[in-house]
C-alpha cells in the first residue's frame, strides 16, 4: 500500500446524518439464502433494452446457461442462476415502484444446481482489453449499485476518452444498506482481483477507493487485500449522499461531472463493489451473474443479516430466510430509506440492482406528517448536494412553470432526499421533482411530435403552393406566349412556324383547297403566277427607274396578261369545284356520329330499364324493354355499316397521315428557303407545289379518317391544325397584307433614294401597314378565342 | 397486511415548523426579560394582548376562509410575529394600539396573502408600521425605565403591574410625560447643538455602547440569535449582511463627535432595534430572499436602509421601513442570487423570463 501523498479529502455541499441503522445486519457476517423452489427472472434488470430469450418453456437448463440475450449495445444477457426447467415465460411480478408486472423467465429449480460448462480465465493479463470487456458483456453484468448500467458501456463510455482515474466506489451512504461493507469485508481479495481486471482493461494512472469513515473493518480488510498495490483506500467522512457517483468524484476529485455528461467526460470510471465482484467471477471463474449480495434488514425481521442470494429469488423466501413477522411489516423497501421504493408485493424477486430489503416497521419508517405551508426557511437548499433551491423548485413545481423549473436545473436532482428529509413542514418535495421532471418529458415529447407534425404540415403546405405556383406560371407561359404572338403579328414579323404565303392570290388557291388541283389547272396557275412575277418585276423596275417610259408601257401589258391568266385558271377552278366529286363532308361525319351516341344511349336506357325490372318485370317495365329493344334496333339499323372496311381504311389512314406530315415537312423546308429569298419565283413555285401536295395529303387524311373507327383522340392530335380554316385565312390574309406591306416600303425605300416625290409612296406605306396591322389583329383575336375555347 | 406505496424518502427529520417557531420565539426570552427588568410589565402585556389577538383573528379569518383552524393555528407563525410585534412595541402602550397592529398583522400582512408562506412582507412589521404612521405620539413615547429617578427625579417608571394594567387600559391619570422618555435614537436626531460627549453627560439615557438600558436590551437580543443561529433555526447570512452594512455605514457617515455626529458604529449596533431585527426580523425566512447570497445581499439592504433613515430619514429608528422595503426587493434577489449548481460552469441568473 502505497500512501505516500495523503489523498485530498473535499467536501460536498449538503449533506445529511441520517440515524445510520446498519449494525443491526452486519451481525451475523455474509449468509448464503437457500436455494429457492422457482426463480423469476425479469429481462429487464438493467438500463436498457430488454433481453431476448433464447430458451423457451419446457427446456432444461443448467446453472449458468444462457437464457435471454442482449438486445442491441445497452442490454444486457441473463443467465440461470441454477439448473432446473423453464415453466413459463411471461409477465411475472417485478419490484419496481409503480408495482407492475414485467416480462421473465420463470425457472423451476431441480434442486441438482448443476453448472453448465465454465471457461474461466487463468491469466486475464494475457488477453486484450477488448475480449475481457466482451467477457463481461457476455456474463450480463450491469452496475449493482442501483442505477443497473450495462457496465461493459459504461466502462467504454467515451472511447475517444483517456481514463486516467479509476473510482471504486465503497461509499455505501445510505441507511440500513451494508451489502458492500459486507462485501469488502468477506470478500476483499476478489474484490482487489477485480479491480486488478479494471485496471488491466482501463490503464488509468490511478485508483481510487472511496469508503466512508463508518466502516472500519471494511476499510481494514480492503487494506490488507490491497497490499503493496498502487490501489488507493480513502476513507472519508460519513454524510448521505457521498455514495452519488458525482458526490464521490467530488469528495475524492474536487472536480464535478459536466451537467448531462457522464464521469468519462471528464476521465473517470466509478465502478460499485458489487459490481467489481461480478467482474471477478466472470472473468476469473467464468460465471456469469446469478447472484449478488443483498441486505435484509428493517425491524419487522428477526434476524436482519446478509445473504448472497441467486437473482431471481422470490423476495418472500429471503425475508423468511431472515425471519419476517408480517404482522409487524408496515413498509417493504427495495434500497435504502432515502432512495428506495416500497414494493407492494413480496412475489417479485430479487434482480441485479437489488442491494437491500428494508422490511420496516410502522414505528421504523412511519408514515410522514400532514404536509404544511412552505415557510422558505431554506434548509432544504443547506442540505441539497447539487446546490440547488429546492424551495423555488417547491413554488415553481407546485405553479407547474417548467420554464423556470428548467431554468433552476431541475435535472440536475439526483433524487437523493435529503431536502425531504430535512424540511420542518414535511412537505414531500421529491416528489414534486419527480413528478415534474416527468410531466416536463412528457410535455418535451409532445412538443418534439408537434413539431414534427408542424414541419409534415408546412412541407405539404410548400408542396401545393409549388405546385399552384406551377400552374400558375404555366398558364402566364401561355398567356404569355399569345401575347406575343400578337405583339409580333404587330411588329410584322413573321413566327417562323406560321405559314407565311407571300403572294395575294394564294388566298383564292387555299381557298379551293378542298378540291385539288388537276394538271390542266396546275398549268393554267403556273401561267398566272408567271405572269403576275413577270408584272411585278415590271413594277419594280418602274419604280426603281421612273423615268423609263418603256418601261412603263409594259407595265399594263404585263398586268393584261397576268389577269387573263388569272381569269382562266379561276375560271378552270369554279369547273373544278362543281365537277369533284364531293367528299364525305363533316356534316355526314357528324349524322354518323350522331346516330352512334344515339344508338349507345338508347342500349344504355335498355339496360338500365332491364336492370330495373330485374326477374320479375312488371307488365309496365316489360313493355318499357320492349319498347326500348325496338328503338335500338332501328337506331342500330340506321348506322352506316362500315366494319367490313375497318382494316384496309386503317392502313389508309396511315398512309394519308405519312404522307401528310412529308408533305408538311416538304412545305416548311421551302418556306424556309422563300424567308431568306422573297423574290425567286422558283422558290415561290416551289412553295406553291409543296402546299399543294400538303393540301391534297391532308384532305386524303381527312377522308380517311372520316372512314376508320379509331378512337377520337388519335384522330384529333392530328386534324388539329389543318383543320381550322378560318385560322388559315386569317394568316393568309395576314400574309397577304404583309407582302404588301413589305413592296410598299421598298418602293419608298427606292423613292426616297431616287430623291423623288415620296408622297405617293409614302401613302401607299401608311395604307399597306394599316391593312397588315388589321390582319394582325384579327389572327391574334382569333387566336385568343380558340385559347380561351 | 397490505404493504404501503410512499415515495421515497422513507426516513425523515425530527424537524418541524412548530419547533422553528417555538425556538424563535424561545430565543427572544433574554430580550423580553431585559426589556421586564427595565421597563416593568408593559412588555409582558403587550406580549400577551397580542399574542391573544393574533391567534384570535388568524383563527377568525380561517374559519372565514374555511381552512382546518387548529392545523394553522397550532402552527406557531402567529405566536412568533404576534411576540415580535409585542417586543417592538413601546411598552405600556395602550390596548387599542397593540390590537390594532396585532390585527392589520394578521389580516392584511398574512391571511390576506393566502397565509403562512405565502406573505410577501414581514407580518410584524407591517404591523407596526400601521401603527407608527398612525399614531406617532403614542409610538415614540417609551417608558421610563428602572433607576431613571436617580438621575431625573421628576420621572418615575412604571413598575408594579397594577399601575402598568392602568396605564396600558387607560385608567391612569398619570400625563405622558410623567412616565414616558425620548430613546437615545430621538435625542440624537433631534440634537442639532450638543456634541456627542455634553448630549452623554447630559441625557442619561445615553451608555457606553448605545443607549444606557438600550445596550443591555441589545445584548440580550444579540445572545438570544447567537443561540438561534446555533441550533440552525436561522442562518447567520442575513444577520451578518444587516448588522456589517450597518456597521460600515455608521463607520462611514460617524461625523465624528462634533454636534452633527450621527453616531457611532457601536451606537447604531446597540441602540434602537437593531439586534432584535437582525436576528429576528430579517430572518424571517417567508419574506426574505433564499439563497445564502441573497440572504447577505438582503441583510445588507436592510442595514443599509437602516441607518439612511436613522441618519437623514424622517424617523428616528427604520428596521419596520428598512425590512418591508427590502421585503419587496426579495423576488427579485433570488434571481440574481441563485447558486451554481452542481456540473454547472457558473450560475444562471437573472429574471429567467423566456418571453
Amino acid at each position: 500500500m502505497t500512501q505516500a501523498t495523503p489523498i485530498k479529502i473535499w467536501d460536498i455541499p449538503g449533506g445529511i446524518h441520517p440515524p445510520e441503522n446498519k449494525h443491526q445486519s452486519t451481525a451475523n457476517g455474509l449468509e448464503v439464502a437457500p436455494l429457492p423452489a422457482r426463480l423469476i427472472l425479469p429481462l429487464q434488470q438493467h438500463i436498457g433494452a430488454r433481453a431476448e430469450p433464447v430458451v423457451s418453456v419446457g427446456d432444461r437448463v443448467l446453472k449458468g446457461q444462457l437464457l435471454a440475450e442482449a438486445n442491441g449495445l445497452v442490454s444486457c444477457p441473463l443467465h440461470a442462476p441454477t439448473s432446473g426447467t423453464v415453466s413459463a415465460i411471461g409477465p411475472a411480478p417485478y419490484p419496481h415502484a409503480s408495482g407492475l408486472e414485467e416480462w421473465a423467465i420463470t425457472l423451476e429449480s431441480d434442486g441438482q444446481d448443476e453448472w453448465t460448462d465454465l471457461e474461466p480465465i487463468s491469466d486475464f493479463r494475457a488477453l486484450e482489453s477488448a475480449p475481457l470487456l466482451e467477457m463481461i458483456r457476455l456474463a450480463g453484468i450491469s452496475g449493482l449499485g442501483g442505477a443497473g448500467f450495462p457496465t461493459a458501456v459504461k466502462i467504454n463510455a467515451r472511447p475517444e476518452q483517456k481514463i486516467h482515474s479509476l473510482i471504486i466506489n465503497g461509499t455505501e451512504c445510505e441507511p440500513y444498506i451494508t451489502a458492500d461493507d459486507t462485501a469488502m469485508r468477506y470478500k476483499a481479495t476478489e474484490i482487489v482481483a477485480g479491480i486488478e481486471i479494471l485496471r488491466h482493461i482501463l490503464h488509468p494512472e490511478e485508483v481510487l477507493v472511496g469508503i466512508e469513515d463508518n466502516k472500519s473493518e471494511a476499510i481494514a480488510a480492503m487494506r490488507e487485500a490491497v497490499g503493496e498495490r498502487d490501489i488507493r483506500i480513502v476513507p472519508f467522512p460519513t454524510k448521505y449522499p457521498s455514495g452519488g457517483e458525482k458526490q464521490l468524484i467530488q469528495i475524492l476529485t474536487g472536480k464535478e461531472v459536466p451537467s448531462g455528461g457522464l464521469p468519462a467526460d471528464i476521465g473517470m470510471v466509478c465502478q460499485n463493489i458489487g459490481t467489481l465482484l461480478a467482474i471477478h467471477d466472470a472473468i476469473i471463474l467464468g460465471q456469469p451473474l446469478i447472484k449478488r449480495i443483498t441486505t435484509l434488514t428493517g425491524e419487522a425481521l428477526t434476524h436482519p443479516t446478509n445473504v448472497e442470494a441467486l437473482i431471481g429469488t422470490p423476495i418472500r423466501d429471503l425475508l423468511e430466510f431472515a425471519g419476517l413477522q408480517p404482522d409487524r411489516l408496515y413498509r417493504l423497501v427495495m434500497g435504502g430509506p432515502m432512495m428506495g421504493f416500497t414494493l407492494q408485493s413480496m412475489d417479485a424477486p430479487v434482480i441485479k440492482t437489488s442491494n437491500c430489503l428494508l422490511a420496516g416497521t410502522l414505528e421504523e419508517l412511519p408514515p410522514p406528517p400532514v404536509a404544511q405551508p412552505c415557510i422558505r426557511c431554506g434548509l432544504c437548499s443547506e442540505a441539497c448536494p447539487a446546490m440547488l433551491l429546492p424551495q423555488q423548485l417547491h413554488w415553481f413545481a407546485l405553479g407547474k412553470e417548467y420554464d423556470q423549473l428548467k431554468r433552476l436545473n431541475l435535472f440536475d436532482c439526483i433524487e437523493c432526499g435529503c431536502c425531504s428529509y430535512v424540511c420542518p413542514s414535511s412537505i414531500p418535495l421529491v416528489q414534486y421533482y419527480r413528478a415534474s421532471k416527468s410531466e416536463i418529458r412528457a410535455l418535451e415529447l409532445q412538443q418534439h411530435k408537434a413539431e414534427h407534425s408542424k414541419q409534415r404540415f408546412e412541407q405539404r403546405q410548400q408542396r401545393l403552393q409549388r405546385e399552384a405556383e406551377q400552374k400558375e406560371a404555366d398558364r402566364k407561359a401561355r398567356a404569355d406566349k399569345a401575347a406575343r404572338m400578337k405583339a409580333a403579328k404587330e411588329a410584322g414579323t413573321a413566327s417562323p412556324d406560321t405559314p407565311a404565303p407571300a403572294e395575294p392570290d394564294v388566298a383564292r388557291v387555299t381557298a379551293q383547297k378542298p378540291a385539288g388541283l388537276n394538271a390542266e389547272q396546275k398549268q393554267l396557275k403556273i401561267a398566272a403566277a408567271t405572269a403576275q412575277m413577270a408584272l411585278k418585276k415590271a413594277q419594280k423596275q418602274v419604280a426603281a427607274n421612273p423615268d423609263n417610259a418603256e418601261l412603263k408601257a409594259q407595265v399594263p401589258v404585263l398586268e393584261q396578261a397576268w389577269r387573263e391568266a388569272q381569269q382562266r385558271f379561276d375560271a378552270s377552278l369554279g369547273e373544278a369545284s362543281v365537277k369533284a366529286t364531293p367528299a364525305p363532308s363533316a356534316g355526314a361525319d357528324d349524322e354518323t356520329k350522331r346516330l352512334k351516341i344515339e344508338a349507345a344511349m338508347l342500349r344504355a336506357s335498355l339496360k338500365k330499364a332491364e336492370r330495373a325490372a330485374g326477374d320479375t318485370p312488371t307488365e309496365e317495365q316489360e313493355k318499357e324493354i320492349y319498347a326500348l329493344r325496338e328503338q335500338v334496333a332501328v337506331a342500330e339499323a340506321r348506322l352506316p355499316k362500315e366494319t367490313a372496311a375497318k382494316k384496309p381504311v386503317d392502313e389508309n389512314l396511315k398512309k394519308a397521315k405519312l404522307d401528310a406530315a412529308m408533305a408538311k415537312a416538304a412545305l416548311k423546308k421551302a418556306e424556309r428557303a422563300q424567308a431568306d429569298n422573297m423574290d425567286d419565283p422558283a422558290l415561290q413555285e416551289e412553295v406553291e407545289r409543296c402546299r399543294d401536295i400538303l393540301t391534297e395529303a391532308l384532305h386524303t387524311l381527312e377522308q380517311a379518317e372520316a372512314n376508320t373507327s379509331q378512337p377520337v383522340p388519335e384522330r384529333e392530335r392530328v386534324d388539329k391544325k389543318p383543320i381550322d380554316e378560318a385560322t388559315r385565312q386569317r394568316k393568309t390574309e395576314l400574309a397577304m397584307a404583309k407582302a404588301a406591306y413589305k413592296k410598299a416600303e421598298q418602293s419608298f425605300k427606292q423613292a426616297q433614294e431616287a430623291n423623288a416625290d415620296t408622297g405617293a409612296a409614302q401613302a401607299e406605306l401608311d395604307r399597306t401597314k394599316e391593312a397588315l396591322n388589321t390582319a394582325a389583329k384579327a389572327l391574334a383575336e382569333h387566336m385568343a378565342s380558340k385559347e380561351t375555347d | 397486511m397490505a404493504l404501503v406505496r410512499m415515495t421515497s424518502p422513507h426516513a425523515r427529520g425530527n424537524n418541524r415548523t412548530q419547533t422553528i417557531m417555538l425556538w424563535v420565539v424561545a430565543a427572544t426570552l433574554p430580550g423580553v426579560l431585559a426589556m421586564t427588568w427595565f421597563f416593568g410589565f408593559g412588555t409582558l402585556i403587550n406580549i400577551i394582548l397580542a399574542s391573544v389577538v393574533t391567534l384570535g383573528v388568524e383563527a377568525l379569518i380561517l374559519r372565514l376562509r374555511k381552512r382546518p383552524v387548529s392545523f394553522f393555528v397550532t402552527d406557531g407563525s402567529a405566536l412568533v410575529t404576534a411576540w415580535l410585534l409585542a417586543l417592538a412595541l413601546p411598552p405600556l402602550s395602550p390596548w387599542w394600539l397593540v390590537v390594532i397592529a396585532a390585527s392589520f398583522a394578521i389580516v392584511f400582512g398574512k391571511q390576506l396573502y393566502g397565509g403562512l408562506g405565502q406573505n410577501p412582507f414581514n407580518p410584524a412589521m407591517l404591523g407596526y408600521a400601521v401603527v407608527l404612521i398612525s399614531f406617532p405620539v403614542e409610538m415614540t413615547s417609551w417608558a421610563a425605565w428602572r433607576g431613571i429617578e436617580q438621575s431625573i427625579p421628576d420621572v418615575s417608571a412604571t413598575l408594579g403591574l397594577l399601575d402598568a394594567l392602568r396605564q396600558v387600559f387607560g385608567f391612569s391619570a398619570q400625563a405622558i410625560d410623567g412616565w414616558a422618555h425620548a430613546t437615545p435614537l430621538d435625542i440624537l436626531k433631534t440634537n442639532s447643538g450638543l456634541t456627542i460627549n455634553e448630549l452623554a453627560t447630559s441625557q442619561p439615557v445615553f451608555g457606553t455602547l448605545g443607549g444606557n438600558i438600550w445596550e443591555w436590551i441589545n445584548l440580550a437580543y444579540l445572545a438570544g440569535g447567537l443561540l438561534l443561529i446555533y441550533k440552525r433555526i436561522v442562518s447567520w447570512h442575513a444577520p451578518l449582511g444587516m448588522l456589517a452594512a450597518l456597521a460600515i455605514m455608521s463607520l462611514l457617515f460617524w461625523g465624528g463627535s462634533g454636534s452633527d455626529s450621527n453616531g457611532s458604529p457601536m451606537f447604531h449596533l446597540f441602540s434602537g432595534a437593531t439586534m432584535l431585527g437582525a436576528f429576528f426580523i430579517v430572518t424571517d425566512p417567508v419574506s426574505c430572499a433564499t439563497s445564502k447570497l441573497g440572504r447577505i445581499v438582503f441583510g445588507a439592504g436592510v442595514g443599509v436602509l437602516v441607518y439612511v433613515i436613522r441618519a437623514w430619514g424622517g424617523y428616528p429608528d427604520a428596521v419596520a421601513f428598512a425590512v418591508l422595503l427590502m421585503n419587496l426587493t426579495a423576488p427579485t434577489i433570488d434571481y440574481y442570487t441563485t447558486p451554481r449548481t452542481y456540473g454547472h460552469r457558473k450560475a444562471e441568473r437573472g429574471m429567467g423570463k423566456v418571453d
